[in-house]
């Protein structure tokens, strides 16, 4: 039989760096066969800073304020990471209380940058209203950091040993009303989204890659989970308190971006789970009462041992990267950041390199939308989640 | 017209009892009412934008506009005012004609639509025979402003936009037609005030929404889909297309296809009032209530009240489809372009159909309750 074909000439359209659901300035070319997307080549390097460089002549203190900007979500994780490096290469020890006050901000930082990113996705989709609602709670958990960091973004809380500071007054209880007040809403959240037949239509079976391929990608986190595999850092490399917690890994089999949004939608609930546990296990509890207990113990007690302390030893500030490299990584809420560091036995690393999650997960961006609509770029790119100040750096 | 007001006959009246001639009578008559409308239209749609802060706002738990006048209600004008002084570009590669053209045309066809929308028994521009086919055919001259605007500003957002426009107009013309025609049907004529006369006779449940379910649904969806309103706005989807036709519009050019936007809902709202809602009807026949009342239905004041209360009554129906239409668009989500128009061709087309014939068959069996 004789087809006849219309040819249509194809269009290159440019979205980015300025585009509204281009995450910051990611610029794709995309190349339309009417409303199909034939190609999409991301651009990047529009963010670019040099972290990795700049991290090469400063000494740990000094380079920690900085760190919050990779990601500037999920902040705490970054600032896990830059300290996690030198302190595992220094053999540095970390008083229990600092692991549980560490997990305890890492699974709030956690929470924050699901929360935001379940506004953008579903933004992207084109319903804005639940970006307010998340950031109705994202303000409280902002609010929590403020108290006991004094800043709601760039904290530059952790340190070599510890943290900075301890928990303030009454902070554990408002951390603990907070957990307790955010399941219902993650109900509501999944009430308002998950069922709802559009999002469902959008999302369902959009994006899909399958556990061998997302292997092979290198993708990690909720990206990597969603596919199948069962693979999350806090349970492989044991690190921090994580294993005292009874948590579960959240995953899906499906690979779609459905799958992912789920993955990170129980994982909120997951992570909200672990902070009640770390609020009750945090060794000498509030600071209030630690405080009490040392003064009743006398300078002898049990109280003021090392584990009781929110700090081991303040950090100097010329603590000395030791020779010797490795590579260390945390699960942030995007995936496996890293840091491979190099030290020369100077107060600066011979080389800082960073191993973004975002960066790894955005590679996978091009195949995923080839054959799609114009409008599931957005989706796909969505339940990737990525933030160009990671993917750039 | 045998009862109700006649503003027309008591001015020509009038005028010619200070001895004017007839004809010069008639001609002063003749801009009254297209002022008045354009005027109401306009009062409309700017309380439609304000609606729209209003409503998105409770349901997002913000404020929205609150300094500008007692609740923010004069926020439609100070944002009349900022486009109008603003700086109107055309860009440098567009092309001049076509881009003046294209929202000059959607804001005329929407504001046309007018002529044949009742608010009253006699409180309509043009009782044409043919009212509804009218403002079908003169609405669907819109897409063409669009498809001009996005053509004509020579960027690649505008161009899919207002191809968007125009594929999500066509497929959704034609279920607006056939659910309005199975109305049409019922009441052997396309004339609005017919329409709604014939929905008079036993209050609410004359309205035609109980004997046209499915139409009811069609059109409505149709509808939201004519105005280019969530989960149908493709063709401005922000997060895909910037703003589609709209992005290099500024000043009193948007100001055209925003106010065309608003009063196309403002039209929707009416049509499904008048079509499926009974009109200025209420829900209860306000005839039955004079002879309760022991009111001559020809007294004067008796008449005033009847149409202030059924201008009333038809901005209610009216704007609650308008404010049902809001929440909807800060509720979901939006529908990808291949699933707008299979939902359009694939369902609501032979639904439409079917709503059509069945309509025929019972008008055909008992003619008593379909309008025989």
């Amino acid at each position: 039989m004789v087809m006849i074909e219309t040819k249509a000439e194809r269009m290159v359209i440019n979205m980015g760096p300025h585009h509204p659901s281009m995450h910051g300035v990611l610029r794709l070319i995309v190349t339309l066969d009417g409303e199909n997307v034939v190609d999409c080549e991301p651009v990047l390097g529009y963010l670019h800073r040099s972290m990795e460089k700049i991290a090469e002549n400063r000494t740990v203190t000094q380079y920690l304020p900085y760190v919050t900007r990779w990601d500037y979500l999920a902040t705490m994780f970054t600032e896990a990471i830059t300290v996690n490096a030198p302190e595992r290469l220094a053999d540095v020890n970390v008083p229990r209380r600092a692991r549980y006050i560490r997990m305890i901000m890492l699974e709030l930082s956690r929470i924050a940058s699901h929360l935001l990113w379940l506004g953008t996705f579903v933004a992207d989709i084109g319903a804005q209203t639940p970006f307010f609602y998340v950031f109705r709670e994202r303000e409280m958990i902002y609010d929590l950091f403020e108290a006991a960091t004094g800043m709601r973004m760039m904290h530059n809380y952790f340190r070599i040993g510890g943290v900075a500071a301890d928990l303030p007054y009454g902070w554990v209880e408002k951390c603990e009303d907070f957990c307790n007040y955010f399941f219902p809403k993650v109900d509501e959240y999944e009430k308002l989204i998950s069922n709802n037949p559009i999002f469902r239509r959008r999302v369902e079976g959009l994006g899909t890659i399958g556990k061998d391929e997302a292997i092979n990608w290198g993708l990690s986190g909720p990206m990597l989970r969603g596919s199948g595999v069962k693979w999350d850092l806090r349970k492989v490399d044991h690190y921090e308190l994580y294993d005292e917690l009874d948590w579960d890994v959240q995953w899906e089999t499906s690979g779609d971006c459905l799958a992912r949004y789920f993955v990170r939608v129980r994982e909120m609930r997951e992570s909200a789970k672990m902070i009640l546990q770390c609020l009750k296990q945090l060794p000498g509890g509030a600071y209030e009462n630690l405080e009490a207990q040392r003064v009743l113990g006398g300078p002898k007690s049990e109280w003021t041992g090392f584990d009781y302390q929110f700090i081991g030893k303040k950090p100097s500030p010329t603590f000395k990267v030791p020779k010797g490299e490795h590579y260390v990584r945390v699960e942030a809420p995007k995936g496996e950041l890293g840091v491979y560091l190099i030290g020369e036995d100077s107060v600066f690393p011979w080389r800082f390199k960073i191993r973004p999650p975002g960066f790894v997960n955005l590679q996978v961006l091009p195949q995923l939308v080839r054959g799609m609509k114009l409008a599931d770029i957005m989706a796909i790119l969505g339940s990737i989640d990525i933030i160009m100040g990671e993917v750039d750096r | 017209m045998d009862n109700g007001i006649d503003l027309q006959q008591s001015l020509i009246e009038w005028l010619t009892g200070l001895n004017v001639a007839p004809g010069v009578a008639k001609a002063i008559w003749m801009p009254i009412p297209m002022i008045a409308m354009v005027l109401i239209v306009t009062v409309g749609a700017l309380v439609c934008t304000w609606l729209e802060r209003k409503i998105s706002a409770a349901a997002q738990q913000r404020i929205g506009p609150e300094y500008a006048g007692p609740f923010g209600i004069l926020i439609p004008f100070a944002d009349v005012g900022k486009l109008l002084v603003k700086q109107d570009i055309i860009p440098a590669k567009a092309d001049p004609v076509l881009f003046t053209m294209g929202p000059v045309v959607v804001f005329v066809s929407v504001f046309l639509c007018f002529l044949v929308v009742p608010f009253g028994e006699n409180l309509v521009i043009s009782n044409l025979g043919t009212g509804i086919f009218f403002i079908i055919s003169i609405s669907s001259l819109a897409p063409i402003g669009l498809l001009m605007a996005g053509y004509s500003s020579n960027n690649k957002y505008s161009l899919l936009g207002g191809l968007r426009a125009a594929a999500q107009s066509i497929s959704y013309e034609i279920p607006l037609a056939l659910a309005a025609l199975a109305v049409a049907m019922m009441s052997n004529g396309l004339s609005t005030v017919d329409i709604v006369n014939q929905q008079a006779e036993y209050g609410i449940l004359s309205w035609n929404i109980w004997r046209q379910p499915i139409g009811f649904v069609i059109f409505i969806i149709a509808a939201l889909a004519e105005c280019e309103r969530m989960p149908f706005d493709l063709p401005e989807a922000e997060e895909e297309l910037v703003a589609g036709y709209q992005t290099e519009y500024t000043g009193m050019k948007f100001a055209l296809f925003y106010g065309g936007s608003y009063a196309n809902l403002l039209l929707s709202g009416l049509l499904v009032s008048v079509l499926y809602l009974g009109g200025w009807e209420l829900p209860f026949p306000i005839d039955k209530l004079a002879e309760v009342l022991n009111i001559s239905p020809a007294n004067s004041v008796w008449q005033v009240l009847a149409a202030t209360v059924g201008i009333a009554v038809t901005l209610t129906k009216t704007y609650l489809f308008i404010f049902f239409a809001v929440l909807l668009r800060w509720t979901v989500p939006r529908v990808r372009i291949d699933q707008l128009l299979d939902l359009g061709w694939k369902f609501l087309l032979p639904v439409g159909l079917a709503n059509l014939l069945i309509t025929a068959a019972l008008k055909l069996t008992f003619p008593g309750f379909f309008g025989g």
